[in-house]
């Protein structure tokens, strides 16, 4: 099915997401959307499924101009869509998600769920999905949970297939089996939407690309161009793509962390028996997938878990057991992975966050009282210093865009002198141009002599940054390994093999 | 390694692969301690002696069970004596890492109640029925059954039901002047239905159509309910208490050969049509929730609506149908109180049993059969006040009126396990 957006305009308010943005997608294609979250790509898309009414523009399947007032009429003319955050039902098992919306019922309204299950095994079978139609979905890997959001897509007839930034979650080795599905449903006729951010991905299955930069298209490319030329159609101008930094100048102060585990509230363990070490002077990422015990290690660091044994120390005092409070007065600083859940407060103003943790006692609080020149002061220097690009100090934080969130974040965890940094994925949903300062600001604080240790899901950025990398496989360590190790092998590692396996499998 | 043994270790479950452990709480030996010291504390700063004299059967009953006869003193401190046991027991099995077991928690309950009934009887020259405890807690825990269901339904679409209690005062009013003037039962019964789901569109169209905090749109139902029938039942009813206040109450249709069976018969087999209607209700709640196309969308909604959005269920209008589907059901609740447990309607009388009913929906863990039983027990401890009155127990009826709101304390606070709540519960559906 050809599958034509004609002017697609869609505003929120004074923000212009989709400018008149025209694309054509041809049946048996792989046409690649590129563009820096926030470019409009998922606003694009939402408007295509249904989900978001266009302001102006017109949707036209095979030349006839449709008219979808929800996701059910997009599903209904042959759209589907991979959602980037699961469209499942967590509690619902496979079969019943795939049926849900077009239930066959028998005799006396019980739904069938034989029907269900048969075309569950039935898509499964033609594409190796090898995926149970009655796991509970919550239970299953998140690639798995993929393919069941494909299956589910397949099941209505989809011919129109939108993949929206599908490898998010994955490792680089189901990042290759979707290619091959990708690739395996385009040749079967289907025309395929492939949302990324990836460059990689893109020059290595994409047909053609359409690059998209602040709500409007900004070009066209092929898969032979380059990543450079890739990264500069989408960012604007030209992008450093590495991160330049020296060898590192260990020294004898740093974390230890022994035999460390974490279990959550319902018993399951989240961290097993970890241990390792981050010396001053050196950055270690810990690598893997979403989902493998990274986010509780972090948090485990700061004294957020509950149930933790084993030992953390920081220059041979222990960490296990004492309060927030006291661990940042250790001087931790601490960037979350979810900056708009844990890391700022919205509604407050810039200067007001900068001064959360600080709110004890003087310079920021003298005898109960906000000192409310010295902060503004403070936050007028920061804000320069991080290059928040801002009308002033006394904007909300929620207002930002997530580059200067981060930025704002980084801000106040890099402004008290530290002694350990943990950030967790540092640059998840930010901008290229934020991305290389944030970079640079964690490099300096390794050559400052500050253990960092990074969290990243993003097997480019965890190589960059690193020198040494930590992979983290359900909650246990599979091992820890020099920066320069083969992608290959990082990769298999995040599915559990052993760097050894790894590597005799790899060579 | 071949790519047969990766896929295969991508799609085994998380559950199998990732280590867990059991972790225990000491709330439940905590539970059991306390009520445990309570109960040996009232023995001895209140001895009683004497028999206590358990009636297992009527008079009228084709086969005869004697009475049996206690000593109650002893009895007491033996049913005591096993309470400590179960407690050393569920003490041993927490300090080993292991969980206390259901039925471990049941005999304890067991053995509290029949001490405490020995106790509380003790001295009495009449019996102490059997039949009149169980029968008159299937009788009570009727709004709390019907109620706890309308919990169920709204929440497991999204909506927390907190209007139950609104839903029975307005049901009972109505089913009282319905039932008044058409010397109808059923017209009642019918009247109360449709008043609940009118509760239940107030509640839906600020819960789900403007995105009202459902906490609050519920507790103000409550209590403006109770004002509106307060106000109505002194300008309106009293006045005219002959025609609009003296309804026609379904009789108690006693099933033939049934009814008969000893002890159960009477309890489940002699009572009136809306008890029967409770009886059906239930599985066909749970059947309808889980089995039926309807089910599996409601649940969809409340688990995660924007997946039932994205594959064209139209996430309002089944919150909605969930919604008054839930206040029609709490409605029958309602109607228990005009219908088939007075013959008139009095001020606030349903006095909180919506809130019972709310506590059951969470004691029940979300599950339609689950909360039925703990509305049930509910209902028991509701029941023990007039049992122990007719016996001319020694015991305060005050302190007795307090033992339902107690056991539903304990109840949820103690021996609930850990429970999960529909994900989207509470949460307004907006979209985009």
């Amino acid at each position: 099915m050809l599958l034509e957006l004609r002017g697609i305009t869609k505003r929120f308010g004074a923000l212009v997401a989709n400018d008149h943005i025209d694309l054509v997608v041809q049946p048996g294609e792989i046409h690649s959307l590129l563009g820096e979250n926030g470019a409009g790509k998922s606003t694009l898309m939402n408007v295509l499924y249904g989900l978001y009414d266009a302001d102006e523009g017109e949707i036209l399947l095979d030349g006839v101009v449709q008219n979808f007032s929800g996701p059910g009429d997009a599903m209904a003319a042959g759209i589907g869509m991979v959602h980037q955050h699961f469209m499942l039902v967590p509690v619902f098992t496979v079969a019943e998600n795939v049926m849900l919306g077009h239930e066959q019922t028998r005799g006396g309204g019980r739904l069938d769920l034989e029907a269900a299950r048969a075309q569950v095994k039935e898509i499964s079978a033609r594409f190796g999905f090898h995926v149970d139609p009655d796991a509970v979905v919550e239970d299953l890997p998140v690639g798995v949970q993929q393919r069941v959001e494909i299956i589910k897509a397949l099941s209505r007839n989809a011919d129109v297939l939108v993949f929206d930034e599908p490898t998010a979650v994955l490792t680089p080795q189901e990042t290759d089996e979707l290619m091959a599905i990708m690739r395996q449903l385009r040749d079967e006729g289907s025309a395929i939407v492939f949302i990324t951010h990836k460059l990689r991905e893109v020059r290595e299955v994409a047909d053609r690309i359409t690059v998209i930069r602040h709500g409007k298209v900004v070009g066209e490319a092929l898969p032979t161009a380059s990543d450079a030329e890739l990264a500069s159609l989408m960012v604007g101008r030209s992008v450093e793509l590495r991160v330049h930094k020296g060898s590192p100048q260990l020294r004898d102060n740093g974390l230890k962390v022994a035999n460390l585990v974490v279990t959550n509230e319902v018993g399951t363990v989240v961290v097993d028996d970890i241990s390792f070490e981050v010396r001053g002077g050196e950055v270690l990422v810990v690598a893997g997938v979403q989902g493998n015990g990274q986010t509780e290690l972090t948090e485990a660091l700061l004294g957020l878990e509950h149930n933790v044994s084993g030992s953390i120390t920081l220059d041979g005092e222990e960490l296990v057991g004492r309060s927030v409070r006291r661990i940042l007065d250790e001087g931790v600083g601490f960037v979350p992975e979810d900056r708009t859940l844990d890391g700022l407060i919205g509604e407050f103003t810039i200067a007001e966050n900068l001064m959360l943790d600080r709110s004890d006692g003087p310079p920021f609080v003298k005898a109960g009282a906000l000192q409310l020149p010295f902060r503004d002061r403070f936050a007028k220097e920061k804000v320069a210093e991080f290059d928040v690009r801002t009308q002033g100090i006394t904007t909300q934080v929620g207002r930002l865009s997530g580059g200067n969130q981060q930025k704002v974040v980084l801000a106040r965890e890099l402004s008290r002198d530290l002694r350990l940094f943990v950030a967790a994925q540092p640059t998840r949903g930010v901008d290229v141009g934020s991305i290389e300062f944030i970079h640079k600001r964690i490099v300096a604080t390794r050559d400052a002599g500050v253990p960092v240790l990074v969290v990243s899901t993003e097997l480019d950025e965890a190589v960059a940054l690193a020198d040494r990398i930590m992979v983290m496989y359900r909650g246990t360590v599979v091992g820890i390994v020099p920066a320069d190790t083969p992608r290959d092998v990082l990769g298999l590692m995040m599915a559990g093999i052993s760097p050894e396996d790894a590597k005799g499998e790899v060579a | 390694m071949s790519a047969d043994h990766k896929t295969t270790q991508l799609d085994a479950p998380l559950s199998e692969t990732t280590r867990t452990v059991t972790l225990v709480t000491w709330k439940t030996v905590g539970v059991l301690l306390v009520v445990t010291v309570l109960y040996a504390l009232l023995l001895i700063a209140v001895p009683h002696s004497g028999d206590t004299r358990f009636l297992l059967s009527q008079r009228s009953d084709f086969f005869q069970i004697p009475v049996i006869v206690v000593p109650a003193a002893p009895f007491a401190w033996a049913c005591g004596a096993v309470m400590l046991a179960v407690t050393a027991v569920a003490v041993v099995l927490t300090a080993r890492g292991r969980r206390t077991p259901l039925w471990l928690v049941v005999i304890y309950s067991l053995a509290g109640l029949a001490g405490f009934l020995a106790w509380a009887g003790a001295g009495s020259p009449r019996d102490l029925s059997i039949v009149g405890l169980l029968g008159g807690a299937v009788l009570w825990s009727v709004p709390f059954v019907y109620g706890a269901l309308g919990g169920v339904i709204g929440e497991r679409s999204g909506v927390v039901n907190i209007a139950i209690e609104a839903q029975l005062l307005g049901a009972a009013f109505t089913a009282a002047i319905v039932s008044s003037i058409t010397n109808s039962a059923f017209a009642g019964l019918f009247a109360a239905v449709f008043a609940g789901a009118l509760v239940a569109l107030v509640l839906g169209l600020f819960a789900i159509t403007y995105h009202v905090n459902q906490v609050i749109v519920g507790v103000v139902l409550n209590v403006l309910v109770v004002g509106l029938t307060s106000f109505l039942y002194s300008q309106v009813l009293v006045p005219s208490a002959e025609t609009l206040n003296s309804t026609t109450r379904f009789a108690s249709i006693p099933i033939p050969v049934l009814s008969d069976i000893p002890v159960l018969g009477p309890v489940l087999f002699d009572q009136p049509l809306p008890i029967y209607l409770m009886f059906i209700a239930v599985p066909t709640v749970w059947y309808t929730l889980n089995r039926t196309r309807w089910g599996l969308r409601l649940r969809a909604v409340g688990e995660h609506p924007k997946a039932a959005d994205t594959v064209g269920i139209d996430v309002v209008r089944t919150r909605y149908n969930a919604v008054l589907v839930a206040g029609a059901v709490a409605g029958l609740g309602g109607a228990f109180y005009t219908t088939v447990y007075l013959s008139q309607f009095g001020e606030n009388m349903t006095g909180g049993a919506g809130y019972i009913a709310l506590a059951a929906v969470i004691f029940g863990k979300w599950d339609p059969i689950r909360s039925a039983f703990a509305g049930l027990l509910f209902g028991f401890a509701s029941n023990l006040q007039n049992v122990l009155s007719v016996v001319g127990s020694p015991v305060p009826s005050q302190f007795m009126l307090m033992v339902p709101y107690v056991v539903t304390l304990l109840a949820v606070a103690g021996l609930v396990g850990r429970s999960r709540p529909p994900a989207a519960s509470g949460e307004p559906y907006i979209k985009g």
